[in-house]
């Protein structure tokens, strides 16, 4: 890769440098297109590889061998012709392919005939009581410390929730020299049921010994209380207190200084959802996913989508997805025809396909319990304008309105995270109280700019002679 | 609460935050930076005044909004630490500049 100024035009512009982006780069800028990486953090990797050119962590056993695996796509990046630019906050992308950008508070418009929207995934919002203590933070948190500072928490440590992600952690956590204090599992036994018809191709995949391994590698070395039912955390201006209870248990409070959320991700679909590609609800994954053909076509003609952004599948799918959405934009760009385009996808369709053996499964398995995801009382569901679980029932109970209806009441998903930790929360609880899908509800209408940026960034925008005289009077 | 795991060995950076002077390392975010400070509520909302400190570190929940080199609600897990940076921890609704 390297690193020129950012120009006015490029054949493709990949926004996110994590596996999708990175792979999605290589293979355009082979396939001869002229390609713009855009990316928000300071160095590749997106946040499943964070760091992975320069962890301070001394020990690579510590966060294992699937992490390792994006060594050798970043080093592959590092070689490719595609342009790189760090710290690239996208706010803009239009229809058309004009793209707004924030590099080191300079903004910068630029246009791409094609766009590749590769922004990964977020953790689903888990609004419990207390959530907004600090000392209160996501699984995915701790571990970013972990990778790019080396950092583990001190004190009692609390780890809470669900899903495959959540043993990994833990593992990494221990392995580095972290300990918990527990480690609160809300992984409903009755899911077991759901997901034993998708057995078989787990028992093909690679996530079955590397799960179990996990598992019983953090059990031996950590307190684990199971089947946990109900969840939340104590204090008044930082976190003192994990209060939870097991089926037909009694409440037992612990002593925390931090406590680790985790329930799965879901797709980061802000931007996706600003340019306009239609997303449906699936009910699997419980989320919002673009509708997109098997090349990661979107609903809009410029924009092609590869990666968790496009649906959770993990790293290892991701690169295979970025290959793909690369050979599918080099075809639309008239690099390469339609048979050769096929041939080079075969492999990475193949291989896609071995990735997600075990998908059914894990997602059935892990899927998060309803009362974790439709919050009661004074829950915060919407922590920026700290709109609680009840206020939202309160307006759902009135009439039939929607997410962009509650922005209005309540002010709910106003705020400068632009919906990302209530917008879920808010679609499934509106969902329930009008015993709709959530598909007929949708979800928030988000436009740009996605990203914040000043009125004297914009204001510093050049401006051509149409745009200054659409307003000037005469 | 965070601890620096003791094999870590990387170039300090030299911040202040509020004022007081801050030994950080080269490729901390300025969140990593303030939490291994100690720093575990980093503003107080503009709503009703509540503690906040960073939940997602990865720019997506602006929990951990803070005053860089002058510049108000910048993410503080997006910034990596620059020698000299000054950070100030934020107070309520912030006020409008002209």
């Amino acid at each position: 890769m390297s690193r020129p100024p950012l120009r006015d035009r490029y054949d493709l512009a990949v926004i996110g440098a994590g596996p999708a982006g990175m792979a999605a780069a290589i293979k355009a800028a082979e396939l001869g297109l002229d390609t713009v990486v855009l990316d928000e953090q300071a160095t590749p990797g997106g946040q499943i590889y964070r760091a992975i050119g320069e962890t301070p962590l001394r020990d690579p056993a510590v966060l294992g061998e699937a992490y390792w695996r994006g060594a050798a796509l970043l080093e592959t990046f590092h070689g490719t012709a595609a342009d790189y630019v760090s710290e690239a906050s996208v706010w803009s992308v239009s229809r058309d392919g004009e793209i707004g950008v924030s590099v080191g508070g300079a903004v910068h418009m630029l246009r791409a005939k094609r766009v590749i929207v590769a922004t990964g995934a977020l953790e689903r919002p888990f609004p419990i009581q207390g959530w907004t203590l600090p000392g209160v933070m996501t699984a995915g948190a701790a571990q970013i410390l972990l990778k790019s500072a080396a950092m583990v928490g001190s004190g009692r440590v609390v780890l809470a929730g669900t899903g495959p992600l959540l043993w990994l952690i833990a593992a990494q956590y221990l392995r580095a020299g972290g300990a918990f204090a527990a480690i609160l599992e809300t992984t409903p036994w009755r899911n077991l049921g759901r997901a034993l018809p998708f057995l078989p191709g787990f028992l093909r995949s690679t996530y079955l010994r590397e799960g179990l391994d996990l598992i019983a590698e953090v059990r031996r070395r950590a307190p684990l209380v199971r089947s946990v039912i109900a969840l939340r955390a104590g204090g008044t201006d930082r976190l003192r207190d994990v209060t939870y209870r097991t089926g037909g248990g009694l409440e037992v409070t612990i002593r925390a200084d931090t406590l680790l959320l985790h329930q799965g991700v879901v797709p980061n679909v802000n931007l996706a959802l600003a340019i306009g590609c239609r997303h449906v609800w699936n009910e699997t994954q419980l989320c919002f996913v673009p509708l997109l053909d098997a090349w990661g076509q979107s609903s809009v003609e410029t924009v092609a989508i590869a990666g968790d952004g496009g649906g959770i599948s993990g790293a290892v799918a991701a690169e295979r997805r970025g290959n793909l959405v690369a050979l599918d934009a080099a075809h639309r760009l008239g690099r390469i025809d339609a048979s050769e385009r096929d041939r080079q996808a075969a492999p990475h369709v193949e291989a896609l396909r071995e990735t997600q053996l075990g998908r059914g499964f894990l997602d059935r398995l892990f899927r998060p319990l309803r009362r974790f995801r439709l919050p009661r009382g004074q829950t915060l569901v919407c922590r920026c304008e700290e709109v609680t679980a009840r206020q939202v029932r309160d307006a759902a109970a009135l009439e039939r309105i929607g997410p962009n209806q509650l922005k209005a009441y309540l002010r709910c998903g106003m705020g400068p995270c632009q919906g990302r930790l209530c917008g879920l929360t808010v679609t499934e609880m509106l969902a329930d109280a009008q015993g709709v899908s959530p598909d007929e509800i949708g979800y928030y209408r988000l436009r740009p700019p996605v990203k914040p940026i000043t009125v004297g960034d914009l204001a510093g925008l050049p401006r051509t002679e149409t745009d200054v005289a659409a307003v000037e009077r005469s | 609460m965070f601890r620096r795991l003791p094999d870590a060995s990387v170039a300090a950076v030299a911040i202040a935050v509020d004022g007081l002077p801050v030994s950080a390392r080269a490729g901390d975010t300025v969140a990593a930076a303030l939490l291994a400070a100690g720093f575990s509520a980093f503003r107080t909302t503009g709503v009703s005044g509540a503690s906040r400190g960073p939940y997602c570190m990865m720019g997506v929940c602006f929990e951990c909004l803070v005053t860089i080199d002058g510049v108000a609600s910048r993410q503080a897990c997006m910034v990596p630490v620059r020698d000299g940076m000054r950070i100030e921890t934020q107070r309520g609704r912030r006020a409008i500049t002209t």
